[in-house]
């Protein structure tokens, strides 16, 4: 049973399913969608084979260049969130009891799976007026009267957060148990307090962890479809919302598609850059 | 020809040759221990022997047959791994029924082996227990067993009680031994303790940098090494210069030794001297004049530290025959023909 | 510094809870209003899952779907986790990267590549689109709980099996297969409640001819409320955390999420 390179056709049995799989339902769908991206669209929702950049003209206006804005702030703002709670939270579940670790994970687990509509609808009910947490406040006395929280800024940042925070936890969470806990030790022994500790020993050992995070999470937050629409206003609406809205209730495949193809860049274009920046700054 | 033949054994990873043309034959029946330091390319050796490696050049030849390209899984071999890799998720008998099992053995004649196996290692009525619960010495028994399951043509363990604590060590070495020997299965054992080495093998196989420096029973090892370096690695030695005198006679720090030559045709060489070989007189007298620089009481022996002519030579002797000599001394030396061995190299 | 530290915990939990308890307070409302706190108590909602025809079929959809596509994403994902951990083939990782990439790129590409790809081939609408898209947009989970199970076998234990005298197809059955079992079930648990939540990729390939929950409470969302949709999200968030508990329970969980082995 030696490990070595496959030999025979035999020996390549296994990956034909998976990659046969993989192949004809990821790599050509991504190919059409790219296709059709050129496609030129006809009345009724039809697009016929061309090769025109119609769909990527379109993007050269304010509107979208507005949208394209919005959604990049949006990201970054929910990522930083995010990985500005997440670390300390992480860092500290991961100096907890087994126990406690496990009921958390299972916990951010199970919100994480939770469908995006189920955390609008959610996020929706606590926001609103009737059964909201104004309600609350009323009660409390903070506040002379009940009123409904959305749709604004306020509600989709927070649900958007709500959404990428278990993701982040889960991402950190294996460099974090990996740090080795007598870093913080020997600082504690030098005389630095626990959060002077946490700041000067855990976040710098951490740098590239907390890159790596921020760029998962903010790619992550970009693929928020429903958040925006369900609790924003149509200016905040992201590229994914309008991605969705002009392939299933407009009927503009190609332009869909551009968007889609779009994103894509985008996304891996400001990946490569930061990951650039952070090989930049280790090589100093 | 029976038993197992290596012959021009190579194993090349990239540019790094960890096994270097190396030609063994083992007749049936015999116990060989390969000894050597960490990185010798004993396990290398072992596995290709094993067929968990392709050898890259040479051929290994088992009862008469061409097995070097033959996979692991038809050798017919028993093995005890390092890890032991004992299965975590079968219970001590159905570890030790394993290769049955895949067999296709009944189930009742699977149980049967079982429990005389386990008879074998003294762990009767363990069939049950998870390998998770054994002791390391419990641990290292059951792969053993194991291994055996089946009667092997060829029995392999690689290091098997390097995890031991020495005490059980010694006790598993002879035990060993004695299994081998009534069972008469060819074993190969790979060691980096010498002590294991001439405790239960027929044939030690030294290797260096791997290639094979000299492979003989035992006591040949220890009295006739072939060269320095097993000279120096098995147990301790004084490795002397000897060169030749005005008249062409061998001379060992600057005295004429009688009876020691130099190898024909050689120009100087290396005389290997074992410390317990080493007398101390008074000097002069042809002996090799020293001076003693440390002298330390082990209990069991004394060692005397003596400075000759730029080399230090160590004597050996017991409590009884103590010397009487102290630091700062001057002292002879005296060498016997007969114990001592010139090397080439 | 533990004060501070449970502080900071029960804030957390708290802005994470807060919303779920709202719901499930919503869920149990006597009438159909949204109302916090919950005015009567009423398990009606819950009841109207199960005698609702179409909440009823919505629930069966998406319980089929989860549970053929998360077998297919394990079917796809356990032959090429073995082929890249058996054999020594680096350029059969680009295989194992398409695998991460549909559920590391943001969903709606996934979907919008699907949704093409089904309309141009001429299937589109048809329910075994769904399972196949969300096979593949779920291919990650196993994908990565199973490499994650393979290099933590011990080689040697391969190779003891192999000097026993057992071959390949032996040595997965008998070996592998058992040690892997805890990383292939945790591998579906989490394909199969990610799928039964997911709700883009199933719309935008079968959303107008299957109704899965998700896009049936979405549809619900638009026409107004009902205390279904509270009882539904209640409903999944427990079977997901029975699902994980379950997994916890039984596998290592941190070790699943990426901790070593045998750490505290
Ligand atoms: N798969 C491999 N790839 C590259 N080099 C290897 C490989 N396996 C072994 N080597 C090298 O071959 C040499 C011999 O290794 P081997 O494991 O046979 O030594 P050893 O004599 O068993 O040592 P030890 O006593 O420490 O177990 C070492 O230098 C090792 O680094
Ligand atoms: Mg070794």
């Amino acid at each position: 049973m030696r490990r070595e390179p496959p030999q025979r056709l035999a020996h390549y049995g296994p990956l034909f399913f998976p990659a046969g799989m993989l192949t004809v339902f990821f790599v050509v769908p991504f190919a059409t969608m790219i296709a059709v991206s050129f496609f030129q669209r006809q009345q009724g929702g039809f697009y016929t084979p061309a090769f025109v950049f119609d769909n990527y003209a379109r993007f050269l206006s304010l509107f979208f260049g507005k949208v394209l804005g919005f959604s990049l702030f949006l990201a970054v703002a929910v990522a930083v969130a995010c990985v500005v709670i997440g670390i300390p939270f992480t860092y500290l579940l991961s100096r907890s009891a087994r126990k406690i670790q496990i009921v958390w994970l299972v916990a951010l687990l199970s919100i994480l799976s939770l469908s995006e509509v189920m955390i609008g609808f959610a996020w929706s009910t606590l926001f609103s007026r009737t059964a909201g947490i104004t309600n609350l406040f009323v009660w409390l006395g903070l506040m002379a009267q009940a009123q409904a929280l959305t749709p604004s800024f306020g509600a989709v940042m927070t649900a958007m957060t709500y959404q990428a925070f278990p993701y982040t936890v889960l991402v950190l969470y294996p460099a974090l148990v990996r740090l080795d806990p007598t870093l913080t030790e020997a600082a504690r022994t030098l005389g630095a307090s626990p959060v002077k500790a946490f700041l000067t020993v855990v976040v710098p050992a951490l740098r590239n962890t907390i890159l790596a995070t921020l760029i998962m999470v903010f790619i992550f937050a970009l693929g928020s479809y429903l958040l925006p629409q369900l609790l924003g206003r149509p200016q905040h609406w992201t590229l994914s919302v309008l991605i969705t809205d002009q392939a299933i209730y407009q009927s503009n495949m190609p332009f869909a598609a551009a968007m889609a193809v779009f994103l894509v860049l985008v996304s891996l274009a400001l990946v490569g850059l930061a990951l650039y920046a952070g090989q930049q700054r280790q090589a100093k | 020809m029976s038993g197992l033949n290596l012959s021009h054994v190579t194993k090349q990873f990239g540019t790094f040759t960890a096994v270097n043309d190396v030609s063994l034959s083992v007749p049936d029946g015999t116990f060989v221990c390969l000894l050597g330091p960490s990185g010798c390319g004993k396990t290398t050796l072992m596995r290709m022997i094993a067929g968990l490696d392709l050898p890259t050049g040479g051929s290994i030849e088992l009862a008469g047959a061409d097995i070097t390209k033959v996979p692991t899984h038809k050798r017919d071999l028993g093995m005890v791994f390092q890890s032991l890799a004992l299965f975590p998720h079968l219970t001590v008998g159905e570890n030790i029924a394993y290769s049955l099992r895949i067999r296709g053995v009944a189930k009742d004649v699977q149980k049967k082996r079982i429990d005389e196996l386990l008879a074998m290692i003294h762990l009767p009525g363990f069939a049950d227990r998870s390998v998770a619960k054994l002791s390391g010495g419990q641990r290292q028994r059951v792969a053993i067993a194991r291994a055996l399951a089946i009667s092997p043509k060829l029995f392999l363990l690689d290091e098997p009680l390097s995890a031991l604590d020495a005490k059980l060590r010694e006790a598993m070495q002879v035990e060993l031994r004695q299994l081998q020997q009534r069972l008469g299965i060819t074993t190969i054992v790979v060691t980096h303790d010498q002590r294991e080495a001439m405790t239960m093998a027929d044939t030690v196989v030294v290797m260096n940098g791997g290639e094979i420096r000299q492979a003989a029973p035992p006591v040949d090892i220890y009295r006739r090494p072939a060269d320095s370096f097993v000279a120096d690695f098995i147990g301790q030695t004084n490795l002397l210069p000897v060169v030749p005198d005005g008249a062409g006679r061998a001379s060992v720090l600057g005295e004429v030794v009688e009876g020691i030559a130099l190898p024909t045709g050689a120009a100087k060489g290396t005389l290997s001297v074992r410390p317990e070989d080493v007398q101390l007189t008074a000097p002069g007298h042809g002996a090799i004049s020293g001076t003693v620089t440390f002298v330390r009481d082990l209990g069991g022996a004394i060692e005397t530290f003596v400075e000759a002519g730029g080399t230090q030579v160590i004597a050996v002797c017991s409590p009884r025959n103590r010397p009487d000599v102290s630091v700062g001394q001057s002292v002879g030396i005296r060498l016997d023909p007969a114990t001592s061995v010139v090397l080439a190299r | 510094m533990t004060a501070l530290r449970r502080l900071f915990f029960v804030v957390v939990g708290l802005f994470l809870a807060l919303p779920l308890i709202v719901v499930a307070g919503v869920s149990i409302n006597a009438r159909q209003t949204l109302a916090f706190p919950p005015q009567g108590f009423s398990l009606s909602w819950y009841g109207q899952i199960f005698t609702n025809a179409e909440w009823r079929n919505a629930l069966i959809a998406s319980l089929t779907l989860a549970a053929s596509s998360a077998l297919l994403a394990l079917l796809i994902a356990l032959p090429l986790a073995w082929f890249l951990w058996r054999r020594i083939a680096p350029w059969a990782n680009i295989f194992q990267l398409l695998g991460v990439a549909p559920f590391t790129l943001p969903p709606v590409i996934t979907a919008l590549g699907l949704l093409t790809f089904w309309a141009t081939t001429g299937f589109y609408g048809q329910a075994w689109t769904a399972v196949i898209s969300h096979g593949i947009f779920f291919v990650t989970l196993p994908l990565v709980t199973l490499s994650l199970g393979f290099s933590a076998i011990d080689r040697s234990l391969v190779e003891a099996a192999a000097t026993m005298g057992a071959d390949d197809r032996v040595v997965f059955r008998t070996v592998v297969l058992p040690l892997i079992l805890p990383y292939l079930v945790s591998g579906y648990a989490f394909a199969f409640v990610l799928s039964l939540n997911e709700y883009i990729v199933a719309y935008m390939t079968v959303g107008f001819t299957v109704e899965t929950l998700p896009i049936k409470i979405f549809n619900a969302l638009r026409y107004g409320y009902t205390p279904t949709m509270a009882a539904v999200t209640v409903l999944f968030l427990v079977i997901a955390a029975v699902v994980f508990g379950l997994v916890a329970r039984f596998g290592d969980l941190p070790k699943l999420l990426g901790a070593m082995s045998d750490e505290r």
